[in-house]
């Protein structure tokens, strides 16, 4: 028997053998069997062979040796020995064929014949055809599975390659959001510091997507801050990395990034752009984009990138961002656009709050249901307004960073503030416990106040005073705030079956740190969570 | 620091069934765990050691886990104990109580 599936229809036939009694037995589609004595041969059918018009209509078994048909599957059936032909029609779909040889006594199929292969074939058609079905399934669940494999790896990569901590400079904020597609994308943004006190801002872009973009993104950031060691001048930067990326640089891959470096104390900003979105500068007078252009990395062998310069003045912002952003599409495919953006930009915020507020935007324009097609990245860096933004306060630490809001980001919020407070020399046992809140108090922003949407960050802010490590995650209160009054889990009720299994995240942050406050302001949730730096009297 | 995929191995040792889990306890590991534990019941012990020492990340989801499986063999008459568990999360277990419940062994095994 044959079965047929879509594109290549395949006729399998039994050869005849002394001991073989016909009719020829049933077989199955693949593999293609081989041409030993009593073993099936295969025949193709192409999709636009006659035959297959004709097997469709067929109101019963088709006597192949007497078909008037130009056909080259009949000959190629006839030569392989094919006799009788059932077709199998399962909800008028021809779903494969019964092919016989002759019969061992050379006399024709009887009528009687005829009749039980009509019967058996009308029986076992719709069977064959779920088992066709069940098997499509399996190839179609073991190909998601496969699919979703190497995004998660796709996904680690980039992760591992995105700063762990942001630069921590006097009068400056700075802020960085990455927020991955579901077919990962390439995006990277790097810190870098440099000598002299400046620091390496890097914002790129792999063409493609899944893990050989993060391959070729792993490679470029690390090519960027080698050659960042060696050079003060970022075209020349730009250059080299060119050179190394592009006798390896797969097919139709390229990478677009702008490379800038920024001296904290003046505000000087001098970059080299190879092919990417420029970046918004915005001023009292206005917002203006800083020039600079450039071949992507990758392309062809010695480019040069020129520089251009200029000075961040105090209490303006700076946004550079990859296209994932400025290419979103709201329901109508409309895109976002470079004019919105801009529109966006002209608002004076403080550096975290541009961030917030740019993303918001966003997603007041994509709607609720949006599918993000692109990685978006976002870096913004404020410079303070001389006295009134930060000047005079006592040292302190700070890193601010965004997570998507997606079910297990908690475990990278978490990791990412154990090493934002590596340096800080708390003890042990005291950072496990930091952790584990860090961690809950982040699901449940994930869980209650983005609902489990990448597209919904959860901010996270780490503070060290002297005294104690303050950690503020935010999250954008989807679901309403969090109940407060939530029962006390009880393990002598969970047993009995009186309390469900869960519902332990609450009471474990409260036992982990000193405190944990809950804020809200109608569109924002933020749980506060402070621990001592060092041990107290509680064990 | 990646997140590990969960794992859970069922071996049959002398006077009980040890479940050997790896990897992070979290609401991924619910089918794994639960699978495993399907094979202990069919082995039958009296005693089910279950084996932290590969175990890097336990959230609340994850002690759900633990109290559900904890619940279930209560039912069946079996005990329940916990190998390898780090001291961050003994603490944890002590703090939930769970450790009134399931004896901690201290260390690798015994």
């Amino acid at each position: 028997m044959t079965a047929l599936t879509r594109p290549i229809r395949r006729l399998l036939g039994r050869r005849e053998t002394p001991d073989n009694a016909a009719p020829a037995a049933f077989t199955t589609p693949t593999p293609p069997a081989e041409t030993t004595d009593g073993a099936s041969i295969a025949v193709d059918i192409p999709a636009s062979d006659p035959l297959l018009a004709y097997l469709q209509t067929a109101s019963g078994p088709v006597d192949i040796a007497r078909l008037e048909l130009d056909s080259p599957a009949v000959r190629a059936m006839r030569e392989a020995g094919v006799a009788l032909v059932v077709p199998l029609v399962s909800q008028g779909e021809l779903i494969g064929t019964l092919n016989l040889g002759p019969r061992l006594s050379e006399q024709d199929y009887s009528s009687d014949d005829r009749r039980l292969l009509t019967t058996l074939a009308a029986q076992a058609a719709p069977a064959i055809r779920v088992a066709q079905l069940v098997r499509e399934q399996a190839h179609e669940a073991a190909e998601r599975e496969r699919l979703d494999q190497e995004m998660r790896v796709a996904t680690l990569i980039q992760q591992q390659f995105l700063p762990r901590e942001l630069p921590n400079l006097p009068q400056w904020q700075i802020a960085a959001y990455y927020g991955p597609a579901r077919a990962v994308g390439g995006d990277f943004y790097d810190f870098i510091e440099m000598p002299g006190g400046r620091i390496g801002i890097a914002v790129g872009d792999v063409t493609d997507k899944g893990v050989p973009a993060a391959l070729v993104m792993a490679r470029t950031h690390s090519i960027l801050r080698a050659e960042a060691s060696r050079s003060d001048s970022p075209g020349e930067i730009l250059a080299r990395a060119n050179a190394l990326l592009e006798p390896e640089m797969p097919a139709r891959m390229f990478v677009t990034c702008l490379f800038a470096i920024l001296e904290p104390g003046t505000g000087r900003i001098v970059m080299a752009n190879a092919g990417h979105n420029l970046p918004y500068i915005r001023t009292d007078d206005g917002v203006v984009e800083l020039r600079a252009t450039g071949m992507p990395l990758g392309l062809m062998p010695g480019i040069r990138y020129e520089e251009t310069e200029g000075v961040i003045a105090p209490g303006s912002n700076v946004l550079l961002y990859s296209d994932g952003l400025v290419e979103a599409h709201d329901p109508n495919q409309e895109m976002y656009g470079f004019p919105r953006l801009r529109e966006a930009m002209t608002v004076d915020d403080a550096g975290s709050e541009l961030l917030d507020r740019l993303l918001e935007t966003l997603h007041q324009f994509t709607g609720a249901d949006w599918e993000q097609e692109d990685d978006i990245t976002l870096v913004t860096l404020r410079r303070a307004s001389g006295v009134s933004d930060q000047a005079g306060e006592a040292p302190t630490m700070t890193t601010a960073f965004s997570i998507p809001g997606e079910e297990g980001n908690e475990r990278l919020a978490m990791d990412r503030v154990a090493a934002a407070v590596v340096d800080l020399g708390i003890p042990p046992a005291r950072l496990e416990r930091l952790k584990t809140a860090v961690s809950e108090a982040t699901m449940n922003a994930i869980e209650y106040g983005s609902q489990g949407r990448a597209d919904v960050p959860v901010d996270v802010e780490v503070e060290a005073t002297p005294e104690a490590v303050i950690v503020r995650i935010t999250d954008r209160a989807l679901s309403g705030a969090v109940p407060d009054d939530a029962e006390t889990p009880d393990i002598d009720l969970k047993l009995a079956g009186a309390q469900k299994a869960r519902g332990w995240g609450l009471f474990l942050i409260q036992s982990m740190v000193d405190s944990m406050d809950v804020t809200t302001d109608g569109t924002t949730q933020t749980v506060t969570l402070t621990m001592a730096r060092k041990e107290q009297t509680d064990g | 620091m990646d997140e590990r995929h969960f794992g859970a191995e069922v071996t049959e040792i002398p006077d009980e069934v040890r479940m050997r889990l790896s990897g992070d306890l979290n609401a991924r590991a619910d089918e794994t765990l639960a699978a495993a534990y399907e094979r202990v019941v069919a082995l039958g012990p009296r005693r089910v050691s279950l084996d932290f020492g590969n175990v890097g990340y336990i959230n609340s989801t994850g002690i759900a886990l633990v109290v559900r499986l904890l619940a279930e063999a209560r039912r069946d008459g079996r005990a329940v104990r916990a190998i390898g568990l780090t001291e961050h999360y003994r603490e944890i277990f002590r703090i939930t109580r769970l450790s009134d419940f399931m004896e901690i062994v201290e260390g690798d095994a015994a």
